[in-house]
């Protein structure tokens, strides 16, 4: 009886052809549309959710613009359960043309030991080290733009004016999925000797000190420690975990992140509205043959889950289209907007929810239908013309 | 026992609050291997009528016994299993399945038997034979004529052996050939299967084939035209 139902429903769902393709056509955009939809809100957050529970980032309390002295770092050291203490200054240059955004950052030598995810050959490495003039870049950035081991790169300054030039020493890749490889790193020592000759003021000074702490449980007390030593001081300092830090970045462009997450469920409600459009229509046209069931015996409980498994079908093929196709239109997508979203990736979550969304659809779509069809009179369906 | 049995049956609908009489204190009774047609003018009732004896309608008032059976007092589910089992059902529009083939529409009530699929299709078959299409079980009703599909529904309505055949205008949509074709079958279910068929029909010729002819008007028993003799039930019941 259950194939027989199974099989029923596909017939039905198969009749009208060309009404069951632009559906499914209309169900794979939307779930489609939903998962880059999805995908775009969880890229945004992609920074927060790479950042690591053992490191903290130490600014200005007043704003991130307002950099710290470099001296600092001693002080920072010694504060217990700190292991590690390296510092950045964001660069802001424009490579070429200012379209070819990609974050830069002249950091201290101890930075990358910090960031056990960015995966970095030794040689590659003590290139660096040993190179003022040398780079690090990730490899989806050097993928873009071409870049080689030893490659020169022109890098014109804006904050800190003038032209620059890098040498292309090492290359590295994430070690997980999130992990950004869209980053230019160079050394902080060689543009705090250019700023000791151009702009005393603006030398030994860093952006933000990047703190490694022995426990994560022990984020709190540690900042609340770090942030105490400078207290009264010229520049005071915020200290916080590293995910909340680029949580903070995230929550000025809120209000974004909320209307892509509107859109993508204003998306699902178009086509269940769609969805619900074609089900009723279906089971119009086919009253006369529901009541022809009932009259041969067939319970109404057989009419609606006829209809229910039509819809189930019909959102079944269009998810299964639109989740496979998220993937590599993810990957589409992401390459185009990898300066803004480095971190492009389809969530684990994503797929599952298209599915849920997709038997959400489903059932909701063909609940007044079925219900309707269902509770005909056979003797009223009997009469109508299909 | 007869095999159908109304008692002061009936039937009125509800429109916008006020009572709309279709039937009126309909009594009759049709015996087991009976071919009764229904005959009257349009409004009549006699689709109605049709309708209650078949189970897929309520009476408003009175009894109707079908082989014993009070199935006005039925519940819905009890009634679905009722018909699957002793309603045979013929169409004036055939009412086939349109995305099933012919076999797959004939099979389609034994799908609520506990047969097995060997069994179904034996039965189909059997019964797709019977009406001269054995040559048409993959066929869509869309590949048929008219008189084709009809036969597939009466394969249809008898393939689960019910005790009753009800067919509404049978052969109202079919031209003469088909239409002759079509009442001999049926002429054939009663003589040699000894079913008991009631048949609603405008058309004389098709009422011909049956034993009796019971004639409605505006919801009343009219006359009962039974081997050339016809008999006034109005006067009978005033």
């Amino acid at each position: 009886m259950f194939t027989f139902l199974i099989k029923s429903a596909f017939l039905n769902a198969w009749r009208h052809r060309l009404r069951a393709v632009l559906t499914v056509t209309g169900l794979v955009v939307a779930i489609l549309a939903f998962g880059l939809l999805k995908t775009i809100v969880s890229a945004w957050y992609a920074g927060a959710d790479a950042a690591s529970d053992a490191r903290l980032i130490m600014r200005s309390s007043v704003s991130l613009v307002f950099s710290l002295p470099i001296s600092y770092k001693d002080r920072i050291r010694q504060v217990d359960g700190v292991d590690a203490v390296s510092w950045a200054n964001w660069f802001g240059g424009v490579y070429l043309d200012e379209r070819n955004f990609f974050p830069q950052f002249a950091v201290s030598n101890g930075y990358l030991d910090q960031y056990p995810e960015f995966l970095i050959s030794e040689a590659e490495k003590k290139a660096w080290l040993v190179d003022r003039r040398g780079g690090v870049a990730g490899r989806k950035l050097a993928n873009r733009y071409g870049w080689k081991v030893g490659d020169v790169i022109p890098i014109k300054g804006t904050i800190f004016s003038g032209n620059w030039s890098f040498v292309l020493r090492a290359i590295y890749d994430g070690r997980e999925a999130n992990t950004d490889e869209n980053q230019f790193y160079f050394h902080w020592d060689y543009l705090n000797e250019s700023m000791k000759k151009v702009s005393p003021r603006r030398a030994d000074r860093a952006g933000v000190f990047i703190i490694t702490i022995d426990k994560p449980e022990n984020a709190a007390a540690i900042s609340g420690v770090i942030d105490a030593e400078f207290r009264n001081s010229l520049a005071e300092t915020l200290t916080e975990t590293e995910k909340a830090f680029q949580l903070g970045f995230v929550a000025m462009t809120e209000a974004i992140v909320v209307a892509i997450e509107i859109v993508s469920y204003v998306v699902i409600l178009i086509i269940m509205a769609v969805m619900a459009n074609t089900m009723a229509m279906a089971a119009r046209e086919r009253v006369s043959e529901y009541a022809t069931l009932k009259a041969l015996g067939f319970l109404p409980s057989y009419i609606a889950t006829l209809i229910v498994l039509e819809s189930l079908l019909l959102c079944a093929v269009g998810a299964a289209i639109g989740v496979a196709l998220t993937y590599p239109l993810a990957e589409v997508f992401g390459s185009f907007f990898e300066s803004f979203l480095p971190v492009f990736n389809v969530a684990d979550t994503t797929p599952w929810l298209q599915l849920l969304s997709a038997v959400m659809i489903a059932l909701i779509a063909a609940l007044i239908p079925a219900v309707r069809s269902a509770r005909v009179r056979i003797v009223d369906g009997l009469r109508s013309i299909g | 026992m007869a095999a159908v049995s109304l008692q002061s049956v009936s039937k009125c609908y509800y429109r916008g609050g006020h009572p709309i009489p279709v039937l009126a204190d309909i009594t009759f009774d049709v015996q087991r291997g009976d071919f009764l047609a229904l005959m009257g003018p349009s409004g009549s009732g006699k689709s109605t009528l049709l309708n209650l004896i078949a189970g897929i309608d309520r009476p408003s008032a009175g009894q109707i016994l079908v082989d014993g059976v009070d199935i006005a007092k039925l519940s819905e589910r009890e009634l679905a299993r009722w018909r699957a089992g002793h309603v045979g059902f013929i169409f004036q529009f055939y009412n086939l399945m349109p995305v099933l083939t012919a076999f797959e529409n004939v099979e389609l009530p034994l799908m609520l038997t506990k047969l097995s699929r060997r069994e179904r299709r034996q039965h189909a078959e059997t019964a797709l034979a019977m009406v001269g299409l054995s040559d048409r079980i993959t066929h869509y009703p869309s590949e048929l004529s008219g008189g084709q599909q009809q036969r597939v529904a009466i394969a249809r309505a008898l393939v689960t052996d019910p005790s009753l055949i009800v067919a509404d205008e049978p052969t109202g949509d079919l031209d003469k050939v088909s239409a002759t074709e079509v009442l001999s079958l049926l002429d054939q279910l009663n003589c040699e299967l000894g079913k008991t068929i009631i048949m609603v029909t405008h058309d004389v010729r098709a009422a011909e084939v049956a034993h009796a002819m019971l004639h409605l008007d505006k919801g009343e028993l009219f006359a009962l035209e039974s081997n050339g003799n016809t008999r006034s039930l109005k006067a009978e019941n005033a």
